[in-house]
Parts: structure tokens; C-alpha cells; sequence
């Protein structure tokens, strides 16, 4: 890679240096002070210099040592959990716990090479009832089973607890 | 992973809790470590090496003993240490003004730079980037937003539990995601639990060894359990008549740096519980969770909630001789246990790491950070960049501010304050110290072999 010895430093050195312009520039909006009276941006401000600096000499090293080179990515994790993480935040109010539960955990079975849909849809089961178990029963997290979502159509009134945060959508809440 | 389940708890019970696993895992990890050459714990990483192999020869069950043993001893005496040392030097931390503080967990942030393994220079800019996310959110004295993104959620900061569980929970799943190839679990059997006369004999000195080295590499911060078995080990390993057995299976190698991670694990609350600072991303895990609890890690633990001073100590005690008494029999089952495949443990972490996010402020902004910091730790361990660092400078950051602003309010703007009062000067010192240690070409090169090994 021609002049670049070590692209796993030369790239972390990019990340601090870029992180620390974007906090930079984000303390350039708050009063500085004084070294007396130092304002909310004196110690970021400072801070993000010296991530600046750290940044820079990771980057200089890294053109000229010799590294290892960078690995693959497991593109596949890092798109699956991070799209299920997204999705059960996104669902759990909605959807309620039950279902986003199982989508979650079934989901995240596929980021695995070794995925085979038997062993998925067991480890969705077990979850499911064993969080149920232990979070609702065992801890009494005030978490609705059954999200709103599912009732409006089904046009049952929604099980207890029901804790959905738009009481529009929600019979027992409108009552 | 436990954490949230201790929010419905009392404080005390909480801590005790946490405590509780914490040490559990440095015991439990030493098992796992022994069996199957797997280690539960960066500080079991020694015990890996002689342990295995002693189970390799059939001799699990006097490995399995050996650091059951060591570690009770160690805990004993490290609990009554901690029992001794940790009032008077609570005082000794009420005399501290903001520039010691200030001082001590610069100390403290330098001390566990030199512990993460890789660059230093990368471990400095995670620290950094750490206080600078714990930054975020209000400033305390004016009530600016900062570092906000304009994004109303983030009015309180990041918060602590999705960020660390988005680290280690998630960017660690994805990275062991990558490589799927079976690791080969040799379960070794387990026959008698018995040590011979020679053997308790050969351990003894180790483990008195390990206890001493312990106790104190535990109670510097940034040191703790791994620095204290890592330490114990080339020490047994330097003064033993047959250094050649090392590797191969020598008692000693187990004992001693066994002792030694749990007596590092027992002291290293000492500055926690007096001083309020954490002395690794454990003892920061802690705070966090004292902190959720409405106590403030710090001097004042001592005098004013002695219930829980005193009941995490007594508590340590009778944790360490429940793991002895729980561990042994249960071994087996452990092993089974350990035999689950990681393709079906994987989708349960990530399912509690949301649960568990999530149902800490009911809020889903939070599960969104976690999903953030996922991908960030991945990446950032991708690039050899350890996330250890970056937890420690996230829950210091704040402290370290507010320490800097009022030190600099009493000295009327001037920086030389921190260098002129005597217990300042001192432990920036050290602080100094321990950077140009670290960085001398010769300490770096036995740096990278014990991490090697």
C-alpha cells in the first residue's frame, strides 16, 4: 500500500484526528471563560486538541512502522445486530415486548455463519419465555406484552400491564 | 450484563451484588481457564498457561484446588487489608483539595493506559475520547447543553450503560462473530480435588507471594487483578530452582498468580470506596452503578453509609468462602455449561443487552446509543484500539472537569497549583513517571512478551 505501513494506525489516527475536529468545532459554539472561570468549552476545548495531537502521532506512526494489516469486517454481524438493536428500540413501544422479543433474538441468530433455522427458532422460543420469566414475572419490569400496534386490528382491548405511551391508539388507555 | 437487575435492589444489596459477581468471575474465570484453556478474565490469562496444562495431565482437580486455595487465602487476608486500611485513608482523602483530586485520577486515567495492552499512544486517545463523551450533555455550572448534536435526548449525557454495554456487549459479539472456526474444547476430566502432600506444600510459598504482590498492585490505581497475576507469574516463574517447568504444567504457576488477581481484586475497591475513584473499567462499572443508586462513591461512603462499607467487606468474606464451597462440586456442570456453542449463546447477550438498556430509563433513545457505540467498539477494535480505556475516561471525565475548574477557581487561574502543593506534585509525578516508563523501548519490548504469552 505504497507509503502506508500500518493501515490500522494510519486509519485510527484518521478517526481521532476527525473526531476530535468534530468535538472542536462543537465547543466553538460555548463560552470559553476564563482559565479562572473556565466556561463549558475550556476543558472540552482542550481536550479535543490533545485528542488532536494523540491522533496525530498514532497516524505518524503508522507511515512509518511496519503493522499488521487490517482483517476483514464481519460485515454480516455488524449490519444484522446492529439493524436488530435498532429495530427493538424502534418496536418495543409500538409492538410490545413479546413480538419484538422474538424478532430480535431471531434476527441476530442469522448474523451467525453457522445459522440453521431450527436452532434459531428454538433459541427465539427459549428466549422468549425465559425473558418473560424472569423480566415480567421475576422482575416486574413495566414492560406491555402486547403493543398497541397488535391490538388495533385484532380489535381485543390490549392485556395488562398496558403501559403504551399513545392512549389514542390503545383502548384501554382511552377509557 | 447484570447490571440492570440491580436497580430494583436496596444499595447495599446492589453493591454487594456486583461485588459479588465481580470476584465470582476472577474465581470462575480461573476454572474455565484450567478446563478448557479458555480464559473467563483477562487476569486468568497466566492461569490458562500452566493450568491447562496441568489438566492436559490429568491433575484438573489438584489445578482446580490449587487456585480455590490461593484464592481463598488471598481474599481473607486482602479483606481484612481492605478492612484496616480503607477508614484511615478515607480520612486521609477528606484533607484532599480539588488539586489532588484533579492529580490523583490523572494518575489514576496514565495508570491504566499502561495496562491495556497495544499502543500507548492509542490508549491516551481513547481516554480522551472517553472524557470527552462523558462531557456531554449539561454543563454543570451554567446549564448549556454540550456536545448535544441538537438532539433533546442527549440533555443528560450519553448514557453510561448503553455505552458500555454497546462496547463490550455488542462491538464484542460482532468481533467474535467474525471468526466462527471452532474452538476446540478440551474438557478435561476432572478426577480428585485432592492435592498430595508435596504439591500443598510447593504452593504455599506462591501463594503467600501472590497475596503480598496482590494486595498492593491492587490497591494503586490502574493496577488491580491482571497487572497483580501477570507480575506474580514471571515472579514465580524468576525465582523458581526449575524455571524450565513453566508452561508445562508447574503448580507454582497457578498458585501464584491466582492468589495474586484475587487479592488485586479485594484491594483494587479501596480507592473506590474511599477515594471515589475507580481504579480499573470494573471499579468504573461500579460507580455507575452506585451512582444510579443516588450514592456518591467518595470519602464520605465511609462515615456516612458505614451499613455499606461494612456490608461489601463482610460480604467479601463470606463470598469468597461460598465460591469454594459452591465451585468445587459444581464444577461439572460448569463444564457442560461452557460446552454451549457461541451461535446459540450470541442471540440471548444481545437480547438481555436490550432488555437490559432499554428498561433502565424506559427509554429508546438509549437503545439507539448502545446500537451507536456497538458499531463505534467494533471499529475501534477492529483498529486495535482497546475499549477498556475509554469506559475509565468516560466516568472520570466529569469529576476530572469539575476537580479542574474549582482547583483553578482557588488558585485564581494558576496552573502551577497542581505542582506546588506537596501531595499534588507527588502523584502527578508518578503520573509522569509511569508514562516514560512505559514508553522506554526496553519496558515496551518485555511489555509486549508478557501480553504474548
Amino acid at each position: 500500500m505504497g507509503f502506508i505501513r500500518n493501515p490500522k494506525d494510519v486509519l485510527s489516527g484518521l478517526l481521532f484526528i476527525a473526531l476530535a475536529v468534530i468535538f472542536g468545532l462543537q465547543t466553538q459554539q460555548l463560552a470559553m471563560g476564563t482559565a479562572v472561570r473556565m466556561g463549558p468549552g475550556y476543558f472540552p476545548l482542550l481536550l479535543s486538541v490533545l485528542m488532536g495531537i494523540f491522533g496525530l502521532i498514532v497516524l505518524i506512526n503508522g507511515l512509518r512502522f511496519e503493522g499488521d494489516r487490517t482483517t476483514s469486517i464481519a460485515w454480516r454481524a455488524l449490519i444484522l445486530l446492529t439493524a436488530c438493536t435498532v429495530f427493538f428500540g424502534a418496536a418495543i413501544r409500538p409492538l410490545g415486548f413479546l413480538p419484538t422479543l422474538a424478532i430480535t433474538v431471531f434476527v441476530s441468530a442469522l448474523a451467525s455463519q453457522k445459522f440453521r433455522l431450527t436452532t434459531a427458532l428454538a433459541i427465539t422460543v427459549v428466549m422468549v419465555v425465559f425473558c418473560w420469566a424472569v423480566f415480567i414475572l421475576g422482575l416486574g419490569l413495566p414492560l406491555s406484552l402486547l403493543g398497541p400496534a397488535c391490538c388495533r386490528g385484532s380489535g381485543r382491548s390490549p392485556p395488562s400491564p398496558c403501559c403504551c405511551r399513545s392512549p389514542s391508539a390503545c383502548r384501554r388507555c382511552r377509557r | 450484563m447484570l447490571l440492570p437487575i440491580t436497580f430494583g435492589l436496596p444499595p447495599v444489596s446492589a453493591l454487594i451484588m456486583l461485588a459479588g459477581i465481580y470476584y465470582g468471575a476472577q474465581y470462575g474465570g480461573s476454572t474455565t481457564a484450567i478446563l478448557i484453556n479458555l480464559p473467563g478474565e483477562s487476569s486468568s490469562v497466566v492461569t490458562a498457561i500452566d493450568g491447562h496444562q496441568m489438566a492436559r495431565q490429568g491433575r484438573a482437580g489438584a489445578a482446580l484446588a490449587t487456585a480455590a486455595l490461593g484464592s481463598f487465602f488471598a481474599g481473607t487476608v486482602a479483606t481484612f487489608l481492605l478492612a484496616v486500611f480503607a477508614p484511615p485513608l478515607a480520612d486521609l482523602a477528606l484533607q484532599f483539595g480539588p488539586p489532588e483530586y484533579f492529580s490523583l485520577m490523572v494518575l489514576g486515567l496514565v495508570a491504566s493506559v499502561t495496562l491495556a495492552s497495544g499502543s500507548v499512544v492509542k490508549a491516551l486517545a481513547m481516554i480522551v475520547l472517553g472524557l470527552l463523551l462523558g462531557l456531554a450533555g449539561q454543563d454543570i455550572y451554567t446549564g448549556v447543553p454540550r456536545f448535544d448534536f441538537n438532539v433533546p435526548d442527549l440533555a443528560d449525557g450519553f448514557d453510561f450503560v448503553a455505552l458500555a454495554m454497546g462496547m463490550f456487549g455488542l462491538g464484542e459479539i460482532i468481533r467474535n462473530l467474525e471468526d466462527e472456526s471452532q474452538r476446540s474444547l478440551v474438557a478435561a476430566k476432572v478426577k480428585s480435588l485432592m492435592l498430595t502432600k508435596d504439591e500443598f506444600k510447593a504452593i504455599i510459598a506462591p501463594v503467600l507471594r501472590g497475596t503480598v504482590l496482590g494486595s498492593f498492585l491492587g490497591i494503586l490505581p490502574g493496577g488491580g487483578a491482571m497487572l497483580s497475576s501477570f507480575a506474580a507469574y514471571s515472579i514465580e516463574k524468576k525465582i523458581s530452582k526449575t524455571p524450565g517447568r513453566f508452561g508445562k504444567g508447574a503448580i507454582e504457576g497457578v498458585a501464584g498468580p491466582e492468589s495474586a488477581n484475587n487479592a488485586g481484586a479485594q484491594t483494587s475497591f479501596i480507592p473506590m470506596l474511599t477515594l471515589g475513584i475507580p481504579s480499573n473499567p470494573v471499579m468504573a462499572l461500579m460507580i455507575g452503578a452506585l451512582i444510579i443508586q443516588g450514592i456518591t462513591p467518595g470519602p464520605n461512603v465511609v462515615t456516612e453509609k458505614p451499613d455499606l462499607f461494612w456490608g461489601v467487606i463482610a460480604s467479601m468474606w463470606i463470598g469468597n468462602f461460598m465460591l469454594v464451597l459452591l465451585n468445587l462440586p459444581l464444577i461439572g456442570i460448569w463444564v457442560r455449561l461452557l460446552t454451549v456453542p457461541y451461535h446459540i449463546l450470541f442471540p440471548a447477550i444481545v437480547a438481555f443487552c436490550c432488555i437490559g438498556v432499554y428498561s433502565v430509563n424506559n427509554n429508546t433513545f438509549d437503545v439507539y446509543t448502545m446500537a451507536l457505540f456497538g458499531v463505534l467498539g467494533y471499529v475501534l477494535v477492529k483498529l486495535d484500539c482497546e475499549p477498556a480505556p475509554l469506559l475509565l475516561g468516560f466516568v472520570i471525565g466529569p469529576m476530572l472537569e469539575e476537580y479542574l475548574r474549582r482547583a483553578m477557581l482557588i488558585s485564581r487561574g494558576d496552573a502551577s497549583v497542581f505542582v506546588t502543593r506537596p501531595i499534588s506534585a507527588v502523584l502527578l509525578f508518578l503520573a509522569a513517571a509511569a508514562l516514560v516508563v512505559v514508553l522506554l523501548p526496553s519496558v515496551q519490548k518485555t511489555r509486549e512478551e508478557a501480553f504474548k504469552e
